[in-house]
């Protein structure tokens, strides 16, 4: 447990991806088996607990500290778990003793209600105030140490290096087989066993992914090779269904890093009426048309979903490709043949939660520019506002896992652009720590008393080359004139300040945002110190791109 | 003789209407008695300074050798007698030279604590609790969620880093009278004995602490020295230059932090900390109860810190306790600010 708790503790402070991948291999590579298991079960989010929840651990502290040091803390410290670890009275002559996280693991599932508290007690009597706090981590199941599921089964692969090269995406491919402790995953990806076989009827299977195209890319591209589809704004999925071996019926949606995010659209279980994994795009669909993706973000991140919005945001998939048609695999043939399967798929199905991604006819680059520019003529009609640019594929590509240059290309439309003036200017981290790399940014609207003021509405921080950060930074330093913490304040008067050209996907109504707006995907472009502040943007310019 | 006429609350600090003298006061006086050399204790201008021998000269090289019209140091335990108030200094255990001062008039005993702590320190005289009618405490890290490990476990975290990163520097903020010297007998009681790297800020004091006898091994300055020497090297710096242009030369480095303050995550995230390092110059929460328990006071007076939290555990206890609601001090985590940028410029 002092393993795994010193492990959660370094993560929890750690921004770097690779750094966090680093600490995670470390741990695994110098923890055996089912311990580090049970760990990567605990990062992937995999462990639960019915009777261990955060209301015992309230009642435990209740029992044990003053209520008023208790709420005096709980106010300082801000987080229940971390406050409970701290503050836990250690009685006297208690010896320090760490438990196995497998003998915690095993405790917090078969304890009953009764018995829980008072094992849990003893746990915390003898772990010292990290371990405290991992084992309270582990019961009110949030981490928040920054580590995706993903990340940690790249860490797992990482392990491989050297030996047996397995890469992330074939962790990934296993995986929905698997069960804690993951001793059959450790062993292959360290050469010591066998591939794990996948008993799952309806696993995930790594996405395809393309790379963005660039103008001198065109030229070296035959036309003829080529098809061309929308690029729909809402959230790649692969929708799997297949019958287990008892002859039970298996339907999963996965996000496109293999999350399971079925119990979040229950609405699209029963349209997945094949046994197949089809890849596609999550949307809202209402009377026919394809929502924003503002809408579509209603219904995401939730564990679970009313009626309500169910019947308010219906989900639907429109349909890219096919990987598995019933019992073949059609990730080894060509784009043009799995689209031909698809296409017979739906219309087998015949369900309005399903559609195809129509194909956009063209025959030069010409063509494909000016249907990109203007999608509504070009086919995507009153959907057109969904469309975030088109998707170029190779009739004779197969389906490859990752991101192969070559057979796919995204051409996104162009971003939307607005000059807004920095406002202020917080400092990064890692490599960046001494930097002041985050922007928050505003434009002009009429304040309370007729006069022009700025209000932020957004913040960015990347798009920018190195020299620009060091030039933006200089004029952070030279230009504060507030500071709080990380974060300074810097002028933006009229006629004194920095703008910025920020570019970004699009815009959401928010009432999050004292501007009213949330701006999707923000970025530096271009630093206009050519600029008077005052000739910056107006928020009624952003508000017209609302409709 | 009531307390009160021994020694009270006043705009300019603590003053003892009974000596005519003040105790770490926030301005210029007469006559002052300093319990340490933190910036927020210690401030030049004083007509006639009383104070350890260590503080006046940790003064002398922070501000000046004119810092006060008049100084006379006083040894821990000897007495001397102002305006009929007999006056000792006692170990506070908090930096080099750090003084309790105990005030005795007509058979009442008051100890003012100044900053303490109570844990082990390498580097200052051990925390002597003295028994008293009325103890001023501080109360920096009072609430029951401050219990600060041992410091050798918290140097330990950053040696296994050292290893787990061994091509990156790792940047240790610590202040840089007390902590910074803390940490560097600490780094080599674990046995780390390859050079530590300082901020220019910092070579002042540790001379000092080195001239009073103590060994830090090989304390290099980081300016002047080759890029390629920081690569898994330990730096110590003042904290605000952490964040400097300064720690540019440092390529991917660590930010670590040496402060009680790290003991809650918030406060390590919000100042960009990596690798927090809970070694504290203060009194956790159970060492300021333990150190009022043992001066057997009966009754608390809290200047500076979380007072409400250590008033109530006070209350609860039956022990008679009024914070005092002194403004100017704990304020260490600007002491830094005054600081200047070594090898830059200052700013216009």
């Amino acid at each position: 447990m002092n393993r795994f708790a010193a492990l959660l503790d370094r993560m929890s402070y750690e921004a770097g991806r690779n750094a966090k991948i680093r600490l995670m291999a470390d741990y695994f590579r110098s923890t055996p088996d089912p311990e580090r298991g049970l760990a990567l079960a605990a990062l992937t989010g995999a462990l639960s607990f019915a009777n261990a929840k955060p209301g015992v651990v309230r009642t435990l502290i209740a029992e044990r500290a003053d209520p008023v040091l208790f709420e005096m803390s709980y106010d300082y410290v801000g987080d229940l778990s971390e406050t409970v670890a701290l503050m836990w009275p250690r009685p006297e002559g208690a010896r320090p003793h760490a438990p196995l996280l497998s003998e915690i693991v095993h405790g917090l599932s078969t304890f009953s209600k009764v018995s829980l508290p008072r094992h849990l007690a003893d746990w915390l009597d003898g772990l010292d105030e990290t371990g405290r706090w991992a084992l309270l981590k582990l019961i009110t199941g949030s981490m928040r140490v920054g580590a995706s599921a993903r990340l940690a089964k790249t860490a797992v692969a990482s392990l491989g290096q050297g030996l047996t090269e397995v890469t992330p995406d074939e962790v990934e491919l296993v995986w929905p087989g698997l069960e804690p402790p993951y001793e059959e995953l450790f062993a292959w990806v360290e050469g010591r066993g066998p591939r794990p076989e996948t008993s799952n009827p309806a696993p995930f299977r790594p996405v395809m992914l393309a790379h963005a195209i660039e103008e001198t890319d065109f030229t070296a591209l035959d036309p003829a090779d080529f098809r061309a589809e929308w690029k729909w704004d809402g959230i790649r999925v692969q929708a799997v269904a297949g019958t287990g071996p008892d002859g039970a019926r298996v339907v999963r949606l996965y996000s496109r890093t293999g999350e399971d995010i079925s119990d979040a659209f229950p609405d699209m279980a029963e349209a997945i009426a094949f046994d197949g994994a089809m890849d596609g795009e999550l949307l809202i669909v209402r009377d026919g048309r394809v929502e924003p993706f503002n809408v579509l973000q209603q219904r995401l991140n939730r564990k679970t979903v009313t009626v309500k919005m169910l019947a308010e945001f219906p989900a639907h998939i429109r349909a890219y490709d096919l990987l598995v048609d019933g019992a073949d695999d059609l990730r080894g043939e060509p784009f043009a043949t799995r689209r031909a399967r698809l296409e017979a798929l739906v219309a087998r199905l015949h369900t309005p939660r399903i559609d195809l991604s129509p194909m956009v006819p063209f025959s030069t680059w010409e063509a494909l520019t000016t249907a990109r520019r203007d999608p509504a003529s070009a086919g995507a009609g009153a959907d057109a506002g969904a469309v975030e640019g088109v998707m170029i594929k190779r009739a004779d590509s197969l389906y490859l896992p990752g991101r192969p240059k070559g057979p796919w290309w995204k051409w996104k439309r162009d971003p939307h652009t607005v000059d807004a003036v920095l406002m202020y200017a917080q400092r990064g981290h890692g490599k960046r720590s001494s930097f002041y790399s985050d922007y928050t940014f505003g434009v002009w609207t009429i304040g309370d008393e007729g006069e022009d003021v700025l209000v932020p509405v957004g913040k960015a921080y990347f798009g920018f080359t190195d020299e620009e950060l060091k030039q933006i930074d200089a004029f952070v330093r030279r230009a504060t004139i507030n500071r709080f913490g990380p974060v300074r304040e810097v002028v933006h008067e009229k006629d004194e300040g920095l703008v910025l050209e920020v570019a970004f996907e699009g815009l959401a109504r928010s009432t999050r945002h004292r501007s009213g707006i949330a701006m999707r995907f923000p970025r530096i472009a271009r630093l206009r110190w050519d600029k008077p502040p005052g000739e910056a943007d107006r928020l009624e310019t952003l508000e017209a791109l609302l409709g | 003789m009531r307390p009160e006429d021994l020694l009270c609350p006043s705009p300019k600090g603590l003053y003892s209407p009974a000596g005519d003298f003040y105790v770490d006061p926030t301005r210029a006086v007469p006559r002052a008695v300093i319990t340490h050399g933190h910036s927020d204790h210690a401030r030049a201008g004083h007509a006639h300074v009383l104070a350890t021998r260590e503080t006046l000269d940790i003064m002398a090289l922070r501000m000046g050798p004119g810092f006060a019209g008049a100084t006379q140091a006083l040894a821990y335990g000897a007495e001397i007698i102002l305006n009929g108030v007999k006056v000792s200094l006692h170990p506070a255990g908090h930096v080099l030279g750090s003084a309790q001062v105990r005030l005795e008039k007509d058979g009442l005993v008051i100890v003012v604590s100044g900053d303490y702590k109570d844990a082990a320190d390498p580097t200052c005289a051990p925390f002597e609790p003295i028994r008293c009618h009325v103890f001023v405490s501080e109360a920096t890290f009072g609430l029951p969620v401050f219990r600060h490990p041992p410091a050798a476990g918290e140097v330990d975290k950053l040696l296994a880093s050292v290893r787990i990163f061994p091509e990156r520097t790792h940047i240790v903020g610590a202040y840089s009278l007390g902590k910074a010297q803390r940490m560097m007998a600490l780094i080599r009681r674990a046995g780390h004995d390859a050079p530590i790297y300082v901020h220019g800020a910092l070579t002042n004091i540790t001379d000092y602490y080195e001239s009073c006898g103590m060994d830090f091994g090989e304390i290099l300055p980081v300016k002047g020295a080759p890029k390629s020497a920081f690569a898994g090297a330990i730096v110590i710096a003042p904290p605000s230059s952490m964040t400097d242009l300064w720690a540019r030369r440092f390529a991917d480095p660590i930010t670590c932090f040496a402060s009680g303050w790290m003991r809650v995550r918030a406060r390590a995230r919000q100042r960009g900390v990596e690798l927090p390092l809970v070694v504290s110059d203060h009194a956790d929460w159970d060492g300021l109860c333990a150190s009022i328990r043992a001066t057997g006071c009966e009754e608390l007076w809290v200047t500076h810190g979380a007072e409400d939290a250590l008033v109530h555990w006070a209350h609860t206890r039956q022990l008679r306790a009024r914070p005092l609601h002194m403004v100017g001090y704990g304020e260490e985590d600007e002491e830094a600010v005054v600081v200047a940028p070594e090898g830059e410029a200052p700013p216009p």
